[in-house]
């Protein structure tokens, strides 16, 4: 399994892999962890004839933590979300998410922004982004701009992304209340049959705020408004989560694939997030 | 054919320069180039492990690493824990716990194991089995792998006793 040849570049700093991309356009591709695009390369099913590693380009391998506001370069890995202590206690749907992803050394080398560029509907950090209404950060020729997590998938592997833009952080405000990631899988190294990710907050009684989002159940991620507008004000209880959950059921469209067929997704994601929201309520 | 790009790896403290093509993988510059065999090929589809060695100090897939991504890299293979007249802990735990059958995985199985203990001394057997989740065995059932593992972590806490 040896993928068609390309050439080779190593940068140490942004402009020059942007200035990179510009040259080589879509024959050009960056390369983070490569556990995404390794495998593509290998079955010759991704063709590059440049490629651009980002593991020497400085400034993009921080993690930071400014009161509830936090920052991952993109390229963070996924191992190291898991061991920083401070995003931990600020964000733990981080760690638990990150957790869920992969085998430990596919860890080591997948990073949060390759994560987040690949667009395969079955990478989990996408959705928990939606959750927390991430902000992505792209840099190019003409600049910098930012594209909300909840609008940044278009379909699969397509992303709002331009082909000479470079994925640099990602920013989010770390959620108060409850949190849960529920994934369901076959083996651990598996994605998704379904995953649902919650925040919530208890106001009172009564659930103050909801954010929902599914992992594997669409060709993007779907963050679904509606299932969050359903457990808002209520006391949790069962007829509420069911609401939800039929909320979410109108927002996803699963489609028959190794994983299982339509009904069993369905029936996945139904159970993932019923377990997902009681998780988050009972921590909130 | 694409050109060659001069890489320079270290393996096992000693340190190698070659003429490689970006494109090849890290496992075979070191079974094919440098007759470095203990990491083996098992799927090539970075799911198994078999080929797993330290690289800067992570666990990684050889398979699912390219030449030139490990341009300048530090690595350890299996032949670089222990040498047969002396065995590393782990080495000698798998032999005395029947922590291996083929032996097919068993290379990945230490490598991967070595760096598990060294982030974490005194794990739990739900936590070993969670950190050697990325290495696959078709023949032990995994007990006796994670036995091993549990044994040479005690072992090596008592040698680290001794030693203070
Ligand atoms: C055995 C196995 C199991 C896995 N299981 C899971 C799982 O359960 N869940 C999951 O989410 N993932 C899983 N993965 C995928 C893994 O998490 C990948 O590492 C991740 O999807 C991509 O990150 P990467 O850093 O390896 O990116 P790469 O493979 O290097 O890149 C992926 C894509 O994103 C682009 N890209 C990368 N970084 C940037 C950037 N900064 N800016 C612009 N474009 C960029 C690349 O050009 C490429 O197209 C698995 C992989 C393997 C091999
Ligand atoms: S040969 Fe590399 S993971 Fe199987
Ligand atoms: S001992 Fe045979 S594969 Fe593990």
């Amino acid at each position: 399994m040896i993928p068609t040849a390309f050439d080779y570049h190593r940068p140490t700093d942004l402009e020059s892999v942007i200035s990179l991309l510009e040259t080589h356009g879509d024959e050009a591709r960056v390369l983070a962890g490569g556990h995404s695009l390794i495998p593509m390369m290998k079955l010759r099913m991704a063709d590059v004839g440049h490629l651009i590693d980002l593991q020497d380009v400085s400034g993009l391998q921080e993690v930071t933590v400014a009161g509830s506001q936090v920052t991952l370069g993109a390229m963070v890995t996924q191992h190291a979300l898991i061991d920083h202590a401070e995003l931990a206690s600020v964000a733990p749907l981080i760690r638990e998410a990150a957790l869920e992803i992969a085998d430990p050394q596919v860890r080591y080398m997948g990073t949060v922004g390759g994560n987040l560029a690949n667009g395969d509907p079955g990478n989990d950090m996408p959705g928990i982004m939606q959750c927390l209404d991430a902000s992505i950060l792209l840099q190019g020729p003409e600049g910098e701009r930012t594209v909300a997590a909840r609008d940044y998938y278009e379909a699969a592997y397509m992303t709002e992304r331009r082909d000479d833009e470079v994925l640099v952080s990602v920013r989010f405000e770390a959620p108060s209340g409850g949190h849960a990631y529920v994934k369901q899988k076959r083996k651990i190294g598996d994605y998704a049959t379904a995953a649902a990710a919650v925040v919530l907050t208890r106001a009172g009684d009564a659930v103050g705020s909801a954010s929902i989002a599914m992992t594997n159940l669409s060709d993007t991620p779907v963050w679904s408004e509606a299932a969050g507008r359903a457990l808002i004000g209520s006391a949790c209880d069962e007829a509420a989560v069911k609401a939800a959950v039929d909320a979410m059921l109108g927002d996803i469209e699963p489609y028959e694939s190794n994983h299982g067929p339509v009904e069993f997704k369905r029936h996945a994601a139904a159970s993932v997030l019923t377990r997902a929201i009681a998780r988050a309520w009972e921590r909130a | 054919m694409s050109k060659k790009m001069p890489i320079s790896v270290t393996v096992n403290g000693q340190t190698h320069d070659l003429l490689a093509e970006p494109r090849e993988l890290l496992i075979y510059v070191l079974r094919e180039r440098l007759d470095i065999t203990g990491p083996h090929v098992g799927c090539e589809t970075s799911h198994c492990g078999a080929c797993t060695v330290l690289m800067d100090g992570k666990s990684v897939k050889a398979c699912t690493v390219f030449a030139a991504q490990a341009n300048g890299a530090s690595i350890t293979t299996v032949e670089g824990l222990g040498t047969p007249d002396s065995l590393h802990a782990l080495q000698r735990s798998f032999r005395e716990h029947h922590g291996l059958q083929c032996g097919y995985c068993t290379p990945g199985m230490i490598t991967r194991a070595a760096k598990l203990l060294e982030e974490n001394p005194t794990p739990t057997e739900a936590e070993v089995r969670f950190g050697m989740a990325g290495n696959l065995c078709r023949c032990t059932g995994y007990q006796n792998i994670v036995k091993s593992i549990l044994a040479a972590a005690d072992e090596m806490n008592a040698e680290q006793e001794v030693a203070e």
